[in-house]
């Protein structure tokens, strides 16, 4: 961690004040990202948690953003670097230095409503960052189901836990064969970092980062406690970190002894529901998905 | 100068290239598909230097539009009927964030049930979405109109941005000849998109479409709004003189009429029927009949002020128009008679809806038309305003 801290800039371009619920990971992960894409970075947000720090007056951001709509943060990364190509050739850009694009955006806005808008920047290798906060649940309406809420969890839409499984948005980005796909949890910041880096450098072409991302209020568990939840998803399995080049799989972090789901789930409220059974059935699909990937 | 024969659609896309416009994300529709078609080979033999992003949808057409525009890039788009319609939400954005975007809105029928052809149901659907409207009737005026538009809305009292409205098929796909301009010339009616009141630079961090809370200004943004579009009719009549100034020709800005000085009723249309009516009108005043002309160009903003002028003291309005708002009556006839109704005298307006589905409108329907009116404004018979013509099984 200290390493980590030496190696980033001391600049901040995530400022305090900022209107995210207490314990959420959507600062850290924001903090972190300024930190490595740096002042001459473009973002463009959909409507999510984290279009509240970016465009709810004053700004938490210092980097330039550009907030659309709900579904339509991957054409944010189409236009400005098309934009940015033709301005180029035409000598109409300021700077000679390189801009980052990026977009942030939930897990609802990603995998749902806007699936074809990011199927689409993907497939056409647009050259930008795009990255998924997936919080599992349309959190700021108010904890609704999404495509990315995980079998048996709670939400206002799900009363008696979802029937269905969690839709693998990062194998979807994977069949797209675009320069880089990684998954990350704010439990992991050097390894979020070093993903992070990685798409920064590789220059041209799409890159996808997902980022598991507890949230206190939806899940239902302590403030203080999402550091330790997140951990915990990556320490049983659940969350799997892994990075794909070119669709080269990469693990990039392995649990020495992988610890059984019920020390995940039991820590939140959403799962508080669930039985022997239900989570026995969990314990095989974690076990399924490590074989697959391994 | 050089002449040629272009369809409509290959029209507008010599008007883009003109224009030098610098990003453009089109989704293909019929009938808008030919003059996506043509900018890309204007991009491919390097007679345009712009980026074409083949997106995968119309609402990320837009998207990708707004983005670019946000960054400084002129940026044009097309679509007709049900691309339109997809992305309509993000057409409020264009206009909240005051991005002056060009669009062709190729007209088509809206769904269901499905139609190739060519109505004004779905632009004139995009009423309230604040971008300035206008519609034109051939070849010659949808290439002039490109560049006329990208000079309006970048106007820095306007920004807005622009939909040129033509009817799919019958002005998109018909070859009519055209004069072509000189890119020197156009170079000089129109300069680089240098904006300053939107554009996301690092070195000037901005966070564009802010997410306003409370009852902060969101009234404000929207009087400005409305502040901009009345400007525009201003702007409208300074571009149209200017281009005349250097090309040599004009169109009248917010409308074209003739003869409503002596006039007792006038046949006001808009897009390809005003080329008929406007035949009807000049045969049958060389006839000796007190008839006058109106085509509106510019349906946003409205010209209420000219057409109370023009229109006040006739006895009788046609308003002849290829669209209908079902449980009311045509919208260029809804909003005629409340631009109207304030003055006294005012004439009587009759609305005839016609051609839906891109159904012919002939010269001797029309010549009909003009008739029914001209009788029923002398011998003061009271009709059914709102009038559906050309309907089978209707007598």
């Amino acid at each position: 961690m200290r390493a980590l801290a030496e190696r980033l800039p001391r600049e901040e371009f995530f400022r305090s004040g900022h209107p995210l619920c207490p314990g959420c990971p959507g600062g850290t992960l924001w903090r972190l990202t300024g930190k490595v894409l740096g002042k001459n970075s473009i973002c463009t947000v959909s409507a999510s948690c984290l279009a509240l720090p970016s465009h709810v007056y004053p700004s938490a951001l210092t980097t330039p953003s550009l907030y659309l709509s709900m579904s339509t943060a991957p054409a944010g990364i189409t236009g400005v670097s098309a934009a940015l190509k033709v301005l180029k050739r035409k000598g109409r850009l300021k700077t000679y230095e390189p801009i980052h694009i990026y977009a942030i955006s939930g897990d609802g806005s990603a995998a749902d409503i806007g699936m074809a808008c990011l199927s689409g920047a993907a497939e056409r290798n647009d050259d930008g960052i795009f990255i998924c906060f997936d919080n599992e649940a349309y959190m700021n309406t108010g904890i609704q189901r999404s495509s990315c809420t995980p079998l048996g969890s709670w939400t206002t839409s799900t009363l008696k836990g979802k029937t269905e499984k969690k839709k693998d948005l990062p194998e979807i980005m994977v069949a797209h064969h675009i320069p880089y796909v990684a998954t990350a949890s704010m439990a992991f910041p050097e390894d979020y970092v070093k993903k992070l880096e990685k798409g920064r450098d590789m220059g041209c072409g799409f890159k996808y980062i997902h980022v598991h991302s507890p949230c206190p209020t939806g899940w239902r568990f302590p403030e203080r406690k999402t550091i330790e939840v997140s951990r915990l998803a990556v320490e049983c399995g659940l969350w799997i970190l892994y990075e794909v080049i070119y669709d080269q799989y990469q693990i990039t972090y392995r649990p020495k002894v992988r610890r059984p789901v019920e020390d995940y789930l039991k820590t939140q409220g959403r799962f508080a529901h669930l039985t022997r059974e239900d989570m026995e059935k969990i314990q095989r699909q974690v076990e399924e998905r490590w074989q697959a990937l391994e | 100068m050089d002449r040629g024969m272009v369809t409509g659609n290959y029209a507008a896309a010599h008007g883009v290239k003109y224009a030098r416009a610098e990003v453009i994300p089109v989704y293909p529709i019929t009938p808008q598909t030919s003059l996506m078609e043509k900018i890309i080979e204007f991009i491919n033999s390097g007679e345009l230097d712009a980026e074409f992003v083949p997106v995968e949808s119309e609402h990320t057409a837009m998207a990708v539009a707004i983005a670019a525009e946000a960054m400084g890039a002129r940026s044009f788009t097309a679509s007709s009927a049900q691309g339109l319609v997809y992305m309509h939400e993000m057409l409020f954005v264009a206009s909240g964030m005051r991005l002056p975007i060009v669009m062709c809105i190729v007209n088509r029928s809206l769904g269901a049930p499905n139609s190739l052809l060519g109505d004004l149901q779905d632009s004139l659907d995009i009423r309230d979405a604040s971008w300035i409207q206008l519609y034109a009737e051939n070849a010659q005026e949808i290439m002039d109109m490109v560049i006329q538009a990208y000079k309006i809305a970048e106007d820095k009292r306007v920004l807005l941005p622009v939909a040129i409205c033509y009817e799919g098929i019958i002005i998109s796909h018909c070859m009519e000849p055209v004069t072509f301009l000189d890119q020197q010339k156009v170079d000089q009616f129109l300069s680089d998109y240098c904006p300053d009141h939107v554009l996301l630079d690092p070195e000037r961090p901005t966070h564009v479409q802010a997410i306003l809370t409370d009852d902060a200004y969101y009234m404000e943004y929207k009087y400005q709004q409305q502040v901009a579009m009345e400007n525009a009719k201003l702007v409208i009549q300074e571009v149209d003189q200017n281009f005349e100034n250097i090309f040599g020709r004009r169109y009248g800005g917010l409308l074209e009429a003739f003869g409503t000085e002596d006039a007792e009723v006038v046949l006001l249309t808009l897009g390809s029927i005003s080329s008929t009516a406007r035949r009807v009108v000049r045969d049958l005043r060389e006839k000796g009949i007190l008839i006058g002309f109106v085509k509106l160009r510019f349906f946003r903003p409205f010209p209420r002020e000219v057409l109370q002028s023009l229109l006040a003291r006739l006895k009788g309005v046609a308003v002849i128009e290829r669209d209908a708002s079902i449980g009311s009556g045509g919208v260029i006839y809804t909003e005629l008679s409340s631009a109207l109704y304030m003055n006294e005298p005012k004439p009587k307006i009759i609305n005839y809806i016609v051609g839906l589905g891109g159904r012919e409108v002939t010269y001797e329907a029309l010549k009909v038309l003009a008739e029914k009116t001209l009788w029923m404004v002398k011998t003061e018979t009271t009709v059914q305003p709102i009038q559906w013509i050309g309907v089978r099984g209707l007598s």
